[in-house]
């Protein structure tokens, strides 16, 4: 393409893009990433999202203990709310959907703790403590040592069990 | 046509109309004869079709109109806290109050109207008798009938009202 | 000058003072705003945005969800406005917030209604429907054996006669959109059709007219053409889904679309076939309208093309000039509305507005209109066609065939009914925006 319609190009781009400015409202205001941290909480499955800090499986279990039994039961065996560890060696129709037999992404279980847990708390406990938590119950679930340390770095890459064998259903709407 | 196609296209057409409608539709509608219908029965036409047995003059009407209406509708139907029933202004824009005598086209709406929705606390309470009565004190105090004219089925409907030929429809392809 | 040209369509405005082309609305406007979106140049207008904090909702369990939900307590201002709250004798109206509304469905507790006898409370098992007079067989219903009927859905606006009634008095009532034109609602509306039912009584071919009864304590009752009750009358029992509720006729109504609410008699109990109309009170007096000549018209039954600006309006100031999308309802009796136009320059020029999809007849049809509100005066109008071919008048062209009060009414009042003429609200330099007659 010739340069002059190179740049004609870009100048009508750059009109275009002015245009869309003409037409909208423009009540949108800017707001810059320390503005957004603290509802910045998506951890993905590479990752990306992992906050500083880290948890060993002796750390988690005693704030485990505190905040979690009460309703996950003790060591994770379930009470008023699902169990966090056993469970059978595959899920069905009858249910039995748990962290080892299921769950692809060790992260999810970072993020959702940070997110959404204690179920009357949310959002109170710190990131050392989430990165404990899921150390817990990653260890107690045989998926990572008792000994090992989970933090932005090594919690990604715990194997999970399950995660080759899901199937997108309509790829093609993706 | 023959003769036995004839019977039976009769026969089958016989059998389409009267069960027509039940081979059509739910037919879940239960029988009712106009007795029945009774008490709900109270439409009175403006050529007096539905009116009821019954009499009743102005001078009936005074006391039971001072008894059960003036509350509302004020001493001798000069209004109070619901409408005048008595009176006659000129209209003369569409702001001007719209009377029993300046607009009503029927005087047969008069006894309609008390009879099924009157007193406002406690409609359906006066008798045919009554409504005869409170519908000749409303028109006698109007000036529409004399004093000791006998309202009933046959002479109500034959009350001209001032506006009744004032009307326009507005739609007549509507109708 | 060519490729600007191209590219600008949409940028042209299409009317004066700042109305912009409709199209900006239908989707083209989205392709130019994503060529923005990358690498933004930073805010446009206004300060930088605060810290972001977690609300009180997100770090506690919320509460437990009702069987019936209501709205949020933040919208406990998004209600009708109601008359007569002492429920003293004499009628009572409801009227729908259109200024605080979006799309063509007026959610059922915010449906007007006016009740000449207050709410009566009907008991479902007790209630029959009966129809009779110029019948083959008359028949008695309950509900019940109505339920078991092949049942219609259709969209429809329900308006009173008196709608707009405001707008006849001879200077502008400084007042909202609810007070003006807040008797006009629309809702799916899902019954039995009334020539369903009549196929099953027989009509004599004397029939010209039914007359519709209600059961509440005034038994208020309407005498309507046959030709109605052949074409679209329904016996109506459910409103958007549900079953009616009581402000609206529980246990079944009577809806003829596109016909003057009075007479979509509710709490229905009795139709008989006559020969005659019953004149009854409402057709006799109240739904009569004086002319300036001393006649009246009366059976008048149509409410007829209109539309009006639900946003802006009186109480919605603009805070700054910029943007705004102008949005109200349009709707007719006769049918399905064909075009909306909207001006700002009180009726100098007038650009098309977008019509929200699908357009049903005799229903509400909402309209949008993007306009760039420069800070200056504006008078805002909207007019209305349908597919009968008719056009909705300016106030001055019904004034002149029906006459006007010669002081102002109260709000309240009813001078007359029947207005579907413009309505013209005035926007001033600080964004207030009142009701004016331009």
């Amino acid at each position: 393409m010739s340069t002059r319609k190179l740049l004609l190009g870009a100048a009508s781009f750059l009109l275009v893009a002015a245009a869309a400015r003409a037409e909208s409202p423009e009540l949108g205001k800017s707001i810059s990433p320390t503005e957004l941290a603290p509802w910045d909480i998506h951890i993905m499955p590479d990752g990306t999202g992992l906050p500083p800090g880290s948890g060993t499986f002796a750390q988690g279990k005693a704030i485990y203990a505190q905040k979690c039994a009460l309703c996950h039961g003790e060591n994770g065996t379930g009470g008023q709310s699902a169990a966090l560890v056993g469970g059978p060696p595959r899920a069905s129709l009858d249910g039995g959907k748990t962290i080892p037999n299921y769950w692809p992404y060790a992260t999810t279980v970072f993020d959702f703790i940070r997110r959404a847990m204690p179920y009357t708390q949310p959002k109170s406990l710190t990131d050392n403590e989430v990165y404990a938590v899921t150390a817990y119950i990653l260890a107690l679930n045989k998926l990572i040592g008792e000994n090992d340390v989970i933090d932005a770095q090594t919690l990604p890459t715990v194997q999970m069990p399950n995660r080759d064998n899901f199937i997108i259903r309509f790829p093609d709407r993706i | 046509m023959s003769t036995r196609n004839a019977v039976l296209v009769a026969a089958l057409l016989a059998l389409a109309s009267s069960t027509a409608v039940a081979a059509e539709g739910p037919n879940l509608g239960q029988p009712i004869t106009e007795k029945e219908v009774g008490a709900w029965d109270i439409n009175a036409m403006p050529d007096g079709t539905g009116l009821p047995p019954g009499s009743g003059t102005s001078a009936q009407g005074a006391p039971i109109y001072a008894q059960k209406c003036a509350a509302c509708h004020g001493e001798g139907g000069k209004g109070a806290s619901a409408g005048a029933l008595v009176g006659n202004p000129p209209i003369t824009g569409i702001e001007s109050p719209k009377t029993i005598a300046n607009f009503w086209g029927y005087s047969t709406t008069v006894f309609d109207f008390i009879r099924r929705a009157m007193p406002w606390i406690s409609p359906r309470t006066l008798t045919n008798d009554e409504v005869y009565a409170i519908t000749a004190y409303i028109l006698a105090e109007n000036k529409l009938i004399g004093p000791n004219d006998v309202m009933n089925a046959q002479t109500l409907p034959k009350v001209k009202m001032p506006n009744a030929d004032n009307f326009i429809i507005r739609f007549p392809d509507r109708i | 000058m060519s490729i600007s040209k191209r590219h600008n369509d949409s940028l042209q405005p299409v009317a004066g003072n700042g109305l912009l082309d409709r199209r900006a609305l239908l989707g083209r406007g989205v392709v130019f705003a994503g060529a923005v979106s990358a690498g933004s140049a930073g805010s446009m207008i206004g300060a930088a945005a605060e810290p972001l904090v977690d609300g009180p909702w997100s770090n506690e369990v919320g509460a437990v969800i009702p069987p019936y939900q209501v709205a949020s307590r933040f919208e406990k201002h998004v209600v009708r406005t109601v008359d007569n709250p002492d429920n003293v004798p004499r009628n009572s109206r409801a009227r729908t917030p259109h200024h605080l509304l979006q799309g063509i469905i007026t959610p059922n507790g915010l449906h007007f209604t006016i009740c000449h006898g207050g709410v009566p409370d009907i008991d479902p098992e007790k209630h029959r429907l009966v129809i009779h007079g110029l019948v083959k067989r008359p028949l008695v219903f309950t509900l019940d054996a109505l339920a078991r009927y092949p049942m219609v859905s259709r969209i429809g606006f329900v308006e009173c006669g008196g709608n707009s009634a405001p707008l006849f008095s001879n200077e502008p009532i400084q007042a909202n959109v609810q007070a003006l034109h807040g008797l006009a609602s629309c809702s799916e509306w899902t019954g039995v059709l009334l020539s369903t039912l009549l196929e099953e009584t027989g009509i004599d071919p004397k029939a010209k007219w039914f007359i519709a009864e209600g059961a509440d304590s005034p038994r208020l009752h309407r005498s309507v053409p046959m030709k109605k009750a052949m074409d679209d009358a329904m016996v109506a029992l459910y409103q958007n889904g549900e079953r009616i509720q009581p402000g609206q006729g529980y246990p079944m109504r009577l809806w003829l679309p596109g016909y003057e609410g009075n007479m979509n008699v509710k709490y229905l109990r009795r139709i008989t076939l006559t020969e005659q109309p019953a004149m009854s009170y409402y057709e006799s007096r109240t739904y009569s309208q004086v002319l300036p000549d001393g006649k009246a018209y009366r059976f008048y039954f149509l409410q007829e093309v209109k539309s009006f600006i639900a946003n802006p309006s009186p109480g919605l100031t603009l805070k700054e000039p910029g943007y705004y999308e102008i949005s109200g309802v349009a709707y007719s009796g006769t049918g399905r509305v064909t075009r909306v136009m909207v001006s700002a320059d009180g009726g100098k020029s007038w650009g098309d507005a977008a019509l929200q999809e699908p357009v049903l007849p005799r229903a509400f049809t909402r309209f949008r209109m993007p306009w760039r509100w420069n800070g200056g005066p504006a008078v805002l109008q909207s007019r209305a066609w349908d597919e009968g071919g008719n056009m909705q008048p300016t106030r001055a062209e019904i004034i002149a065939h029906r006459g006007q009060t010669s002081k102002p009414p109260s709000v309240l009042a009813f001078p007359s009914q029947h207005f579907n003429g413009i309505t013209s609200w005035a926007v001033d330099t600080k964004g207030e925006v009142k009701h004016v007659y331009a």
